[in-house]
């Protein structure tokens, strides 16, 4: 006797754990001459973390902007939350980008809006919420990131860190679930990255984001893949070494020339044997 | 030789292309929604009034100019009672629209271009587009808007005090009967001189503020593309103002005289 099985929808999928939340299918980009991506596929899975890494010019921040519709694939497939990107207009990708957000190289910020304007932006210009309510979530997200007292002030008046921590605020004030990182803590001195690096793993671990992170800053990747963020039973916030299960679901991608070296954990990707890899690692 | 002449041709059939696509992204802009308000009145306020310092200065020493110069000419004819028909003439049909123009794209378009082009550099236009803002909306339609319809605006602003620079130098420097010059131009002036002041303006402001969008929004390079982009804009700009002047005059007349 056939069985008869309910078809799933791609919501009731994405709603389950172990749902893949963005997916590359033999994606291939070209500018002219140059090949950026030569034969890219990977998988994020719901909740956790997949670190880019990669020199300069190994088509990492391209994959970003693909998944945002930014660029267009030449050939391959994307998915993102269920649904087929890599043909969309750009009219057709707004729906898709309202569960993106991205964290781009320098922060971005509009440079003529205050810190509250450019945190609010979304909601103030893209919504019909009421301006009471986008106020208070502004609030809430700076508070979250620790910049409450800066709300009124401009961007040029913010420190390198503090800006890419008010983009992070921006990009998440609409609540994303998917957050893209384009090397967020390039240029930074280690102690301002590394509050970024507890921003990224906090919306990981306390707000359940999906993270895509590139960067070719070995010390921030890591500590992102090797911490977790919890709550004390007071309710306060605080980092500590992930545990094993929590570690493996931080995976590593490789990038050499357009094409996937490596893909697997921290610790393969420290025991790896390739010469590029160590030399990189080194 | 050939390979370079054919590299020029795909190079400027490209910008025509994107000029074309950019247009017709913002003219399908500016009749559907969303529309973003609060930057329409933003760019009118900065274009119109922001511009209109520079305009009235502009406008001031041609008049004066004008007259000075015209002066001289009509005293070979003993015409010199008829100056305010030709400075008002000249103001009306053709150097205030297009000193207006040419002061706009110094202004405005140079301004629209840095400003969009440092948005690009700096990542903030593909900012707005991840956040769900189409940049043609948000960047383009209001400058267009206020383009189109301020550039008439400060171009009879432009016109008319003109006009009374010219006649300080009648009244004061050439001794012109003040009746005798403000009549010499409301005779000397017609209907068809006004349509085609007038309808030059909207093409001039159109330009104008479509270029330096067009060229500021496909800036690369860091600041120093900025800054080329800053100059294509005002070279590109001005020429097509000039040239538009040519068409616009040769349509106006055909169809008006």
């Amino acid at each position: 006797m056939a069985t008869q099985t309910t078809p799933q929808t791609a919501r009731q999928i994405l709603s389950e754990a172990g749902a893949p939340v963005v997916m590359f299918d033999h994606v291939r980009l070209a500018f002219d001459e140059k090949v950026v991506l030569k034969d890219v596929s990977f998988t994020l899975i719901k909740g956790h973390t997949k670190i880019i890494l990669g020199a300069s010019g190994s088509g990492k921040s391209t994959a970003l902007k693909i998944i945002v519709g930014l660029l267009k694939a030449d050939a391959g497939v994307v998915w993102v939350n269920g649904q087929r990107v890599d043909q969309l207009s750009e009219r057709e990708m707004m729906p898709v980008r309202a569960d993106l957000g991205m964290i781009f190289q320098e922060g971005a910020l509009f440079d003529s809006l205050t810190v509250r304007e450019n945190v609010g932006y979304k909601l103030y210009e893209e919504t019909d919420m009421p301006l009471a309510e986008i106020d208070k979530r502004v609030e809430e997200v700076l508070g979250f990131i620790g910049l409450a007292e800066h709300i009124d002030k401009m961007p040029s008046e913010l420190s390198g860190g503090q800006r890419r921590r008010v983009a992070i605020a921006r990009a998440i004030s609409f609540r994303p679930s998917i957050m893209l990182y384009d090397e967020a803590t390039t240029g930074l001195d280690p102690i301002t990255a590394t509050t970024v690096d507890e921003e990224m793993i906090k919306l990981r671990d306390l707000e359940n984001v999906s993270s895509l992170i590139v960067t070719h800053q070995l010390r921030d990747a890591f500590f992102v893949a090797e911490h977790m963020a919890r709550r004390d039973p007071s309710g306060k916030v605080e980092i500590v070494p992930a545990t094993p299960q929590k570690e493996r679901q931080a995976e590593f991608i490789m990038l050499r020339d357009g094409l996937i070296i490596f893909e697997g954990d921290a610790d393969s990707l420290r025991a790896s044997a390739d010469p590029y890899i160590k030399d990189f690692l080194s | 030789m050939f390979s370079l002449i054919e590299r020029w041709g795909k190079h400027a059939a490209l910008e025509v292309q994107e000029y074309v696509r950019l247009t017709g992204a913002a003219f399908r802009g500016v009749f559907t929604r969303p529309i973003y308000r609060h930057d329409i009145i933003e760019q009118f306020d900065l274009i119109g009034a922001g511009s209109l310092t520079v305009v009235l200065l502009a406008g001031l020493f041609t008049g004066a100019a004008l007259a000075s110069q015209s002066g001289l000419t009509l005293d070979q004819f003993g015409a010199r009672p008829v100056v305010g028909r030709l400075v008002s003439a000249s103001m009306i049909k053709e150097l205030g629209p297009v000193l207006t123009a040419l002061m706009l794209t110094g202004r405005i378009g140079s301004g629209i271009a840095a400003e969009l082009g440092s948005m690009v550099v700096t990542d903030q236009v593909s900012a707005l587009r991840a956040l769900g803002t189409d940049p043609v909306r948000k960047l383009v339609v209001p400058r267009v808007l206020a383009g189109i319809f301020m550039a008439p605006v400060l171009t009879v602003i432009s016109d008319f005090i003109g006009i009374l620079g010219g006649w300080v130098i009648a009244r004061y420097q050439l001794q012109v009967n003040s009746g005798l010059y403000w009549s010499s131009i409301t005779k000397g002036l017609y209907m068809q001189d006004v349509w085609m002041g007038l309808s030059k303006p909207f093409v001039f402001g159109f330009l104008i503020v479509t270029i330096a969008c067009h060229v500021g929004l496909r800036t690369s390079g860091g600041t120093a593309g900025v800054g080329k982009a800053t100059t294509i804009s005002v070279v590109a700009g001005s020429v097509a103002v000039i040239a538009a002047d040519f068409f616009v005059t040769q349509i106006m007349i055909a169809l008006l005289y």
